[in-house]
C-alpha cells in the first residue's frame, strides 16, 4: 500500500503522524499502515474529475473531430458509411480559397496585433513610468472597456459604422457629406478596426508588466553616465520591455487568428475570416468532415505558434 | 528619467485613446435611451420607454435568466476544479502532472471555433440535445483556465509549512485541507468564481454553437439583431447587464488585492 501511496506523496506531508488521527475505516483494515490511505484517496477525489471532466469535453471531442476529418464520405448519418480516407485534406488542398483565406486571415491577426501593440506601448509606458500616484485609477479606467461585454462592444462599432450609423449620420448632418459612405461597414477594414479596439487595453497589460520590472537605479546608472533619455530608451527601456511586447503580440494573435464573431457581425462576407467557413461548414452547408478538416488546420497553426512563442517568451518572465 | 511628471504629448495621448475607448460605450447608453430604433444624428429627443419595455419583454428576460443560470452552474464547477487542480500543482508530485496541467490550461488557446464545433460533434455522437447544460460544459472548460491560475497563484504565496503543521498536531489530509487551506485561499476561490462568471456571462462563440433552443443573452442579442424595431429594447437590457457585469468585476479585483 505504501508504495502506491507514493504517488500522491506531496512534498507537505510529513511521515510522522499519531495514529489516533487514522479515518476509522483505515483503522478497521488493520494498524500499521502509515496513515497514507487518507492522502492517497484525497488524491483520488482531487485527481479525478478534473481529468474526467477534460478528458470527456476537451480531449475526447478534439480526438472526435480529428477522426471527422480522415471521413471519406461526406453525408450520411454520423457513424453509418464510416469510410477512411483523406478525401477532405485533399479537397482543401486543391481549393486555393480556402489557403487564401487563412493566408488573409493570418494577415489580418499580424496586422491586428502589431497595431495594437504599438498603440499600447505608450500607453503602459505612461502608466510605468509618468502616471504618479494615479497610475492605479488610470489603469481601471483603461481596463473598464476591457471588462464591458465583448459582444456589446462589437455591436456598438457596427451602430457606429452602419449606413445611417453614428458616423454617417454626423457627417451629413454636419454637411461634411451628401450621400451615407458605405465603404464603412461590412469589410476587412471595419473587422480590423474594431478589432483593435477591442485589444488595446488586453495587449498594455503584459507590457506595463514588463515595464514595472525594470530596475530603477539601470536608468540613474545610464543618466550618470550620461545617456540622454532617447538612449535609455532605446538602450534599457526597449530591450526589457521585449518579453512583455512579444506577450502582448501573442495573446492577441492567437485569438484572433480564430476569430469569427467580429467578421459576422461587422465583416460581412467581404470581411470573412477562416475561422467563417469552418462556422458554416457546421451550421449552413452541414459538411462536417469538412469542416473538421479546416478545424484541424486552425488547431495544428495556432498550436505551431504557441509552440514558436514559448520558445521566445520564458512564462517564468510574465508571472509577476 | 528623474522628471515624474507626465511629457504632455504622452499624457495627450493617453486620454485619447481612453476617450475612444469610451466613444462606442457612451453610443451604446445614448442608443438606449433614444426615441429612435436607429441611432442617427440629428437625435430625435431622450426616453426610459425602451427599459420599461424591457420588463414586459419575456423573450429577453428568458434570455437574461438562462445566461445567468449558465453562468452560476459553469462558475461553480470550474472554481470547484480549479480547487482541484491547483492543489494537485501545488501540493502533490505524479507522473502524469504535466498531462493534466497541460488539459487544463490548453483551452486557453484552442480557438473558441475549434472547441465549439468538436463540442458539438460529441454531444451529437452521444446524442445528447444542445442545452444550457451544453452550454455550462462547454464554459466550464474555458473557465478552469482562470480558476486555476488564480488558486494556484494564492497557493504558492502562503507556506506549506503551516499544513504541515496541522498535521504534526493531529489533522489529517482532508481536515487539514478543509480547515487550513481552504479558508486561507477563500478570497482567491472568490475572486476565481467571479472570474468564470463573468467568462460566461458574456460568451457568445462557444454558445453559438451549444445552445439549441434555449438562447443565452448574448445568442439571443445575436438573432434579434435583424429586427431593428427590438434592438433599442435589447441594448437597454445589456447596458443593464454592463452594469452588473462590472459591479461583479470590481469585487473580483477587489478580492484579488486584498490577499496581495
Amino acid at each position: 500500500m505504501d508504495k502506491d501511496v507514493g504517488r500522491g506523496k506531496g512534498r507537505s506531508v510529513t511521515p510522522t503522524r499519531p495514529a489516533v488521527t487514522l479515518p476509522h475505516f483505515l483503522k478497521k483494515m488493520g494498524e500499521g499502515r502509515g496513515g497514507g490511505l487518507d492522502r492517497r484517496s484525497t488524491f483520488l477525489i482531487l485527481y479525478l474529475p478534473p481529468l474526467i471532466w477534460l478528458g470527456l469535453f476537451f480531449l475526447i471531442p478534439i480526438l472526435l473531430m480529428a477522426a471527422f476529418s480522415f471521413r471519406a464520405d461526406t453525408y450520411g448519418s454520423l457513424f453509418e458509411n464510416w469510410n477512411l480516407g483523406l478525401n477532405q485534406y485533399a479537397t482543401i488542398a486543391a481549393t486555393g480559397s480556402y489557403w487564401r483565406l487563412l493566408g488573409v486571415s493570418s494577415l489580418i491577426a499580424l496586422v491586428i496585433s502589431i497595431s495594437a501593440v504599438v498603440l499600447s506601448y505608450p500607453l503602459s509606458y505612461f502608466l510605468a513610468f509618468h502616471a504618479g500616484k494615479r497610475a492605479g485609477l488610470y489603469l481601471v479606467l483603461l481596463l473598464v472597456p476591457f471588462w464591458t461585454s465583448y459582444l456589446l462592444r462589437v455591436m456598438a462599432w457596427k451602430i457606429m459604422l452602419g449606413t445611417d450609423g453614428v458616423i454617417n449620420s454626423l457627417l451629413m448632418y454636419t454637411g461634411v457629406i451628401k450621400a451615407p459612405l458605405e465603404a464603412l461597414l461590412y469589410n476587412r477594414s471595419a473587422v480590423i478596426l474594431t478589432l483593435i479596439y477591442v485589444w488595446i487595453p488586453f495587449a498594455a497589460l503584459p507590457i506595463l508588466a514588463a515595464l514595472q520590472r525594470i530596475e530603477w537605479t539601470l536608468f540613474e546608472a545610464a543618466a550618470d553616465l550620461g545617456a540622454r533619455p532617447f538612449h535609455q530608451f532605446m538602450r534599457i527601456t526597449l530591450p526589457l520591455s521585449l518579453p512583455g511586447v512579444l506577450a502582448a503580440f501573442f495573446m492577441v494573435f492567437i485569438p484572433t487568428i480564430g476569430e469569427y464573431v467580429t467578421p459576422l457581425l461587422v465583416g460581412g462576407s467581404r470581411g470573412f475570416m477562416y475561422g467563417n467557413i469552418i462556422q458554416d461548414f457546421f451550421t449552413k452547408a452541414a459538411n462536417w468532415p469538412l469542416g473538421s478538416a479546416l478545424s484541424m488546420i486552425m488547431l495544428a497553426a495556432t498550436l505551431i505558434l504557441v509552440f514558436i512563442a514559448t520558445r521566445l517568451i520564458k512564462l517564468e518572465d510574465l508571472l509577476q | 528619467m528623474s522628471n515624474r511628471r507626465a511629457p504632455f504629448p504622452l499624457s495627450l495621448y493617453y486620454f485619447s485613446i481612453i476617450a475612444f475607448l469610451y466613444l462606442p460605450i457612451v453610443v451604446l447608453f445614448l442608443f438606449s435611451i433614444n426615441t429612435n430604433t436607429t441611432f442617427s444624428f440629428p437625435l430625435k429627443g431622450l426616453t426610459f420607454d425602451w427599459y420599461q419595455k424591457l420588463f414586459q419583454a419575456d423573450a429577453v428576460l428568458r434570455a437574461a435568466r438562462n445566461s445567468l443560470i449558465v453562468a452560476s452552474g459553469s462558475s461553480f464547477a470550474a472554481t470547484l476544479l480549479g480547487i482541484m487542480v491547483s492543489i494537485l500543482m501545488m501540493r502533490y508530485q505524479f507522473r502524469s502532472k504535466t498531462l493534466l496541467l497541460g488539459l487544463a490550461a490548453l483551452p486557453l488557446i484552442v480557438p473558441y471555433v475549434v472547441l465549439g464545433v468538436a463540442l458539438l460533434l460529441l454531444f451529437s455522437v452521444l446524442h445528447v440535445d444542445r442545452s444550457l447544460l451544453t452550454v455550462g460544459i462547454a464554459h466550464t472548460v474555458v473557465a478552469l483556465p482562470y480558476t486555476l491560475l488564480i488558486i494556484a497563484s494564492r497557493l504558492a504565496g502562503f507556506d506549506a509549512s503551516i499544513e504541515e503543521a496541522a498535521m504534526d498536531l493531529g489533522a489529517d489530509y482532508p481536515t487539514t485541507l478543509r480547515r487550513v487551506v481552504l479558508p486561507l485561499i477563500l478570497p482567491a476561490i472568490v475572486s476565481a468564481w467571479l472570474t468564470a462568471f463573468t467568462v460566461s456571462f458574456d460568451e457568445f462563440a462557444l454558445a453559438l454553437f451549444l445552445a439549441g433552443t434555449q438562447p443565452t443573452f448574448p445568442v439571443y442579442l445575436f438573432s434579434q439583431l435583424r429586427f431593428a424595431n427590438r434592438l433599442p429594447i435589447m441594448i437597454a437590457l445589456a447596458v443593464l447587464l454592463m452594469i452588473g457585469t462590472l459591479t461583479l468585476v470590481f469585487i473580483a479585483e477587489r478580492f484579488r488585492r486584498r490577499e496581495t
